[in-house]
């Protein structure tokens, strides 16, 4: 198996695709001869042509909205924009046209299509090149958010919100694109959407998280573990629809439970986690719910590393609920 | 639809009527494009020796940043994209701040909030833009509307690049200032590339310029390298918008001689024939040989402006390097007027972990493009 970065990872899934199904389509600004700003998108245009990976007008709305009507018509695109925070412009052809138009249609017209984007902060972006809007996304019926945190589910992931019918939102996380390396199968794999995957086994805390968080909850549990306690780590990977069972099970098992996010707390995504515990498994609880998160303020820039939360903050809750 | 508008052709030889300036002010033109040029040179060299996070270049379009500033009064609106610092400078905002907010520190107005590039000076009316494509081009609008409701005598002059033509903010803004009859210039600054995207994938109209007739207004396509051709014709547009006749659309077409940014690799998509092309029409150069040929400088005025400027940029980079980062209470600071409870309580809690746990390490992420 090749040892890939996150990044590769996704570029191995979308020469992958390409290569299986032809109406696999993918376009963005500067995803073409650059291969994309973080190059995500090396080397498509020229394996595949312009006609399968191309550049477009610097357009959200025109991208997202494109995609759409492309996907009504029997391609299967996959598109791109460049930073999640330039994403709000397209936000109208998201949650009004691709999340609802098979609903409006009774079925009749779909738009299986996804909507690749790096999100989250570490790389000294300030505020308009750091942002985890997942909360934005989450709470729209009909649109799946799908966040790898591995090089592998990377692969995986992508190829099955690209098979999905639905329309799918890939969060890439990109502190993680170069830092992060791990085994990749070759060819064709998915994972299942909606799964959760158990990053690591413990008894006593469970931590929940996703992408970028969740190399930061290992190691905090990792140190957790040097002091005697046994954390049970789990990447959602699927925000939406939510293996709500798996996340259910997972809080059970412990009775103590923290959930960590780049994104600010309020009404953040670990609002829903900890009211699913609080409405289907209150009575499993040996200590309220903890969430570690960024401030409910928008991303810093000098200050990126106070703002995000990191193993101190993730431990410091890790043991404060253990010791409840 | 005019073609190209030009006064000083590429070798500076006067081929139109020279704007009415005093020779002072046509100096004065060529010291701010020297300083656009020594700033770029200066930040890049901080850039490499990790000292600054970011640079986005205006090498080759100081002509039309010039240019386009200098007919503005002081009380006129400057609205802008990632460009302009340059400009800005030509209108007040001060060196020190300039390069205070390349370094996001203690004296940076915008307390070290934005990435490096993102320059703002209240005092001479140039607000805080966002890295969001186009979305000035809207407030700046608005903005204008609020002038001429008041009946201020004020222009808002509007700067974007070839990109922000496709975005919705263009669309929404020209359309706008047609229907209101706004007194706003909209400057776009074609620099040919996108980053990777060219200006002949970015539209198919021959100039962005055609695009002013669809919203009722007049467009202009400018040699943007032709400090003097960008400063006539501004002048129409701005006395045009100051007079009640509203807004225009001028193109400065322009090129931007290196990467998108200090970490973009230009030549994975474009020629070096066709950057060779424009060093050809080097702004600087041009202006240089007409001020020559006019007596207003000789020919080692150049070299001796080039060196009094960057020494007056170290002076005050070697003032900015020992300037501390804003504390951490700013973390929670500006969010709204008053910082609410919420944030109170979720700071005091990061200090107890920080007093529990030692203070958060800084890492080493960097910025991609």
């Amino acid at each position: 198996m090749a040892i890939l970065t996150l990044l590769q990872a996704v570029n191995d899934a979308l020469h992958t695709k390409m290569r299986d199904d032809e109406r696999v389509t993918v376009f963005g600004e500067d995803v073409g001869p650059k291969g994309g700003v973080f190059l995500a998108t090396e080397g498509l245009t020229r394996e595949f042509g312009e006609r399968r990976c191309f550049d477009t007008p610097l357009s959200e709305d025109g991208i997202v909205g494109a995609a759409v009507g492309m996907a009504v018509n029997g391609l299967l695109p996959v598109c791109e924009i460049q930073f999640q925070d330039f994403i709000f412009p397209a936000f109208d052809q998201i949650v009004s046209e691709a999340a609802k138009l098979r609903y409006r249609s009774g079925g009749q017209y779909t738009a299986p299509m996804v909507i690749r984007t790096p999100y989250g902060g570490g790389i000294r972006g300030g505020l308009y090149h750091s942002q985890s809007g997942e909360a934005y996304f989450a709470h729209t019926p009909g649109l799946k958010v799908v966040i790898p945190s591995t090089p592998h589910d990377a692969k995986g992931l992508l190829i099955a919100a690209i098979e999905d019918p639905d329309p799918v939102l890939f969060l890439e996380p990109k502190a993680l694109y170069r830092s992060l390396k791990g085994e990749v199968p070759e060819g064709s794999y998915t994972v299942d959407l909606s799964t959760v995957r158990t990053a690591r086994e413990g008894s006593d805390v469970t931590v929940f998280c996703y992408g970028a968080m969740v190399p930061v909850c290992e190691k905090a549990a990792a140190t957790a573990a040097e002091g005697g306690i046994e954390t049970h780590v789990v990447d959602l990977r699927t925000l939406l629809p939510l293996d709500e069972e798996a996340v259910l099970d997972a809080a059970k098992r412990t009775g103590r439970v923290v959930v960590v996010h780049e994104a600010p707390r309020f009404c953040g995504y670990g609002a829903e986690i900890s009211a699913l515990i609080a409405e289907n498994a209150i009575e499993y609880m040996e200590a309220p719910v903890r969430r570690v998160t960024g401030f409910d303020t928008p991303f810093p820039n000098t200050l990126e590393h106070h703002y995000m939360p990191d193993e101190r903050r993730v431990l410091d809750a890790i043991e404060g609920v253990a010791s409840f | 639809m005019t073609g190209l508008q030009q006064i000083l052709n590429k070798e500076g030889v006067l081929v139109g009527e020279a704007p009415d300036l005093s020779d002072e002010q046509f100096v004065e033109l060529l010291r701010n494009m020297i300083m656009i040029r020594s700033l770029d040179g200066r930040m890049l060299k901080l850039q490499r020796a990790g000292r600054v996070g970011f640079v986005g270049t205006a090498t080759g379009l100081e002509a039309s940043l010039v240019g386009a500033a200098a007919p503005l009064l002081p009380k006129d609106w400057m609205w802008s994209g990632l460009r302009e610092g340059g400009a800005a400078i030509t209108r007040g905002l001060p060196l020190f701040e300039y390069v205070a907010q390349m370094y996001c520190n203690s004296n940076d107005s915008a307390k070290g909030r934005q990435m490096c590039n993102h320059f703002q000076h209240k005092g001479s009316n140039y607000p805080s833009w966002s890295s969001v494509i186009g979305t000035q081009i809207t407030h700046g609008v608005g903005a204008a509307y609020a002038s001429a409701r008041r009946g201020e005598d004020v222009v808002h002059s509007i700067h974007f690049g070839d990109g922000a033509t496709s975005s919705n903010g263009f669309h929404s803004g020209l359309n706008l200032a047609g229907v209101w009859k706004a007194p706003c210039v909209f400057v776009c600054i074609d620099n040919g590339w996108a980053i990777s995207v060219s200006s002949a994938q970015q539209t198919a109209a021959e100039s962005y310029a055609d695009k002013a007739q669809a919203y009722g207004m007049p467009g202009v396509t400018v040699d943007g390298n032709d400090v003097l051709a960008v400063y006539a014709e501004m002048q129409t547009a701005v006395e045009r918008a100051r007079a009640g006749g509203g807004p225009s659309l001028v193109v400065l077409k322009t090129y931007r001689m290196l990467g998108h940014s200090s970490s973009d690799d230009p030549s994975k998509y474009r020629d070096d024939a066709e950057v060779q092309s424009w060093a050809e029409r080097d702004p600087l150069k041009r202006y240089e040989a007409f001020l020559i040929e006019r007596g207003l400088i000789d020919s080692s005025e150049c070299a001796a402006q080039e060196k009094a400027i960057v020494a007056e940029i170290d002076e005050v980079i070697h003032e900015q390097e020992a300037a501390p980062p804003f504390p951490l209470r700013s973390l929670v600071e500006d969010v709204y007027s008053e910082v609410p409870r919420h944030l109170r309580v979720q700071f005091n809690q990061f200090l107890e972990v920080a007093e529990r746990r030692g203070d958060a390490t800084r890492g080493d992420g960097a910025f991609p493009l």
